[in-house]
């Protein structure tokens, strides 16, 4: 007897060739799991490239103090004293220019969306020198730094692309108060790029909030430090804050969009189900067409196993096929797609669209699970098939 | 002549709703190596079912066959396919190749079922086209070939492993009278010359002349049995 191999080859080939003849109905399973999967990287990759924005802010070796109970820099305050008692902590950086650390104010402002010509919220920092020098990868793009003391403001590059009006040079309005557009900085594509920044004093000024600020943020002489902090913090009890790295900060609100990999792998587990009543479609009409075929073949000698393996990979083949066209189209529609969405401070996070090898994967997985969903019942009904057939008067 | 197949009190039916159908009751049959029977009779009558039956590709109710010595109505489907691999041919009707491939590769189907070489295969299948005179066409699909050329391959691919059996379900049942001698010239030759056992189903008197003999089947009986001039 020749081998399984060869026989089971033979057939998988056959079926292969022979799927002009089921062009419209291949066409379909394909399209229906180049959908599925365009559909699952979309969410996945909206979901990721906010975690990105957002996780690539935070550093482990700077730590950040809010009011105890405070969930995001928005809602915090610590004032003039606790910010003194912060500088001389233990574990914290200081240098010939005194305590790296930074106080800063934290307040929203209005801007109007590209996209929809409607107002969002836009996150305005009042930040220290070294608030700018702590923050990683942080560069002026255009125009140069505000002075300090001055109504000047500095501009992400997110809020520059997504929103009206914060070009260079420009004026801005918000309230009573108008400031000048001095500069335009990026840093790495994180969170901080959908700011604008200012200097904290005039914030503090120009909002009435006295010698008060919202959050801050410390060098600490190591990462091994922070507990050092924590220790001091907790047994001095004027120091009723939360302390916590800025990495663990960003991480927590970075998981604020992962409902939407949730939901988007919902939706796509939806949908996958339909694609994979319209493939059962496919392959149970693929098998009956060819039933004389594979009758003929079975009566020849070809086992049930080569039936059923040339069904198999044929759904395999055409899922498989839709996998790559959808990865193919969510990867020219949506990879770097910049977008804005609402982040942990009521204010607009800019981020973009992050299709990174392991979200293919899932959707390669993905599309293989329709595949041998969709195969295997109608490869069953090839194994089974009755030899009698290939005898059938079939003109 | 020594016997190829043996028959044994066979029966076959088959349960419709309610009822109960019988297509053969006590059927005896024996077929010698190297003959060539015609079965005809009417539609309804069996002969189909016997073909079956004789292909291993259909199993008796009840009763034994047998074929060269060995009992083949109780061997299970995997074996009753190397079985079929090994010892039978099919020529059916409507020539059932395989449209995507082309006359070659439709007669070495049944060689991927063997450890043959590619060169030896593609050996076999030139002496096999060569015999029924399609040499030149190795490389033509089906759909570019005439009803009795399509026919033609399909007998080269029944032949190619050199079974014993060659079983003909009305093989020129699609064809014109003259393209049908021609077939049936081609089995004769077949059966005369390499000594392949031939049943051959069919309708038409005039290719049941092209048999040795000739076994009319009615009510699942064979009713007469006619000797070919």
């Amino acid at each position: 007897m020749g081998s399984v191999f060869s026989q089971t080859m033979a057939v998988i080939a056959m079926n292969i060739r022979s799927l002009p003849q089921r062009i419209w109905m291949s066409l379909a399973m394909i399209l229906a799991s180049a959908v599925v999967v365009a559909i699952l990287l979309a969410f996945l990759a909206m979901a990721k490239g906010f975690e990105a924005t957002l996780s690539s802010a935070g550093s482990d070796d700077v730590v950040i103090f809010m009011r105890e109970g405070s969930a995001a820099e928005l809602n915090s305050v610590i004032s003039r004293d606790q910010v003194n008692l912060i500088e001389v902590a233990p574990g914290v950086m200081s240098d010939a220019n005194g305590p790296v650390t930074s106080a800063e104010l934290y307040v929203v402002v209005d801007g109007i969306k590209k996209s929809s010509n409607t107002e969002a919220n836009i996150p305005l920092r009042g930040i220290q020198e070294r608030g700018i020098t702590m923050r990683d990868n942080v560069t002026i793009t255009a125009g140069r730094m505000f002075t300090p003391g001055t109504n000047e403001l500095i501009v992400g590059a997110g809020i520059l692309q997504q929103f009206d009006g914060f070009e260079l040079n420009a004026n801005v309005r918000f309230g009573k108060n108008v400031w000048r557009v001095v500069g335009v900085f990026s840093s790495g594509g994180n969170v901080f790029e959908s700011e604008l920044w200012a200097d904290a004093k005039v914030l503090q000024s120009l909002y009435n909030r006295g010698s008060s600020y919202q959050t801050m943020r410390a060098q600490l002489t190591s990462p091994g430090a922070l507990e050092t902090v924590r220790a001091y913090v907790e047994n001095d009890p004027r120091l009723n804050l939360d302390v916590q790295t800025e990495a663990n900060y960003f991480a927590a609100q970075g998981k604020q969009l992962g409902y939407m990999a949730i939901f988007g792998r919902t939706i796509s587990i939806v949908m996958a189900l339909g694609a994979i009543a319209g493939a059962l479609n496919t392959m149970y009409t693929s098998v009956a067409e060819r039933s004389a075929e594979i009758a003929t073949l079975r009566a020849i000698g070809f086992s049930s196993l080569s039936a059923f393996a040339g069904t198999m990979v044929e759904a395999l083949v055409l899922a498989a096929m839709g996998g790559v066209v959808g990865s193919v189209c969510a990867f020219m529609l949506f990879d770097g797609l910049n977008a804005s969405t609402l982040g942990g401070s009521f204010t607009q996070v800019v981020f973009s669209f992050e299709l990174s090898p392991d979200l293919f994967r899932q959707g390669a997985g993905f599309a293989l699970a329709i595949g041998l969903i969709s195969g295997f019942f109608p490869a069953w009904r090839a194994a089974r098939m009755p030899v009698v057939a290939a005898f059938s008067k079939v003109a | 002549m020594t016997a190829l197949f043996d028959l044994k009190k066979v029966a076959k039916s088959f349960v419709k709703g309610k009822e109960k159908i019988s297509i053969f009751d006590d059927l005896n049959m024996t077929i010698e190596e190297g003959d060539f029977v015609a079965i005809m009779g009417p539609s309804g009558s069996g002969k189909t079912t016997l073909l079956n039956m004789l292909g291993g590709v259909d199993q008796p109710t009840s009763g034994e066959v047998w074929f060269a010595g060995e009992r083949i109505d109780s061997l299970s489907e995997g074996n009753l396919a190397k079985w079929r691999a090994n010892n039978v041919g099919f020529i059916f009707q409507f020539y059932n190749l395989m449209p995507m491939l082309n006359a070659a590769r439709n007669v070495e189907l049944p060689l991927l079922l063997t450890k043959l070489s590619g060169k030896q295969r593609k050996k076999n299948v030139e002496t096999a086209l060569t015999l029924v005179e399609l040499a030149d066409r190795a490389k033509h699909m089906p759909s570019e070939m005439s009803g009795g050329q399509q026919q033609r391959v399909a007998i080269a691919r029944a032949i190619v492993s050199d079974p014993k059996l060659l079983l003909c379900d009305e093989p020129t049942g699609d064809l014109d009278r003259a393209t049908a001698d021609e077939i049936l010239k081609t089995l004769q030759l077949l059966n005369e010359k390499f000594n392949k056992t031939i049943v051959m189903v069919t309708h038409d008197p005039a290719a049941a002349k092209y048999a040795k003999r000739t076994l009319h089947l009615d009510k699942g009986e064979f009713v007469e049995e006619g000797m070919a001039a």
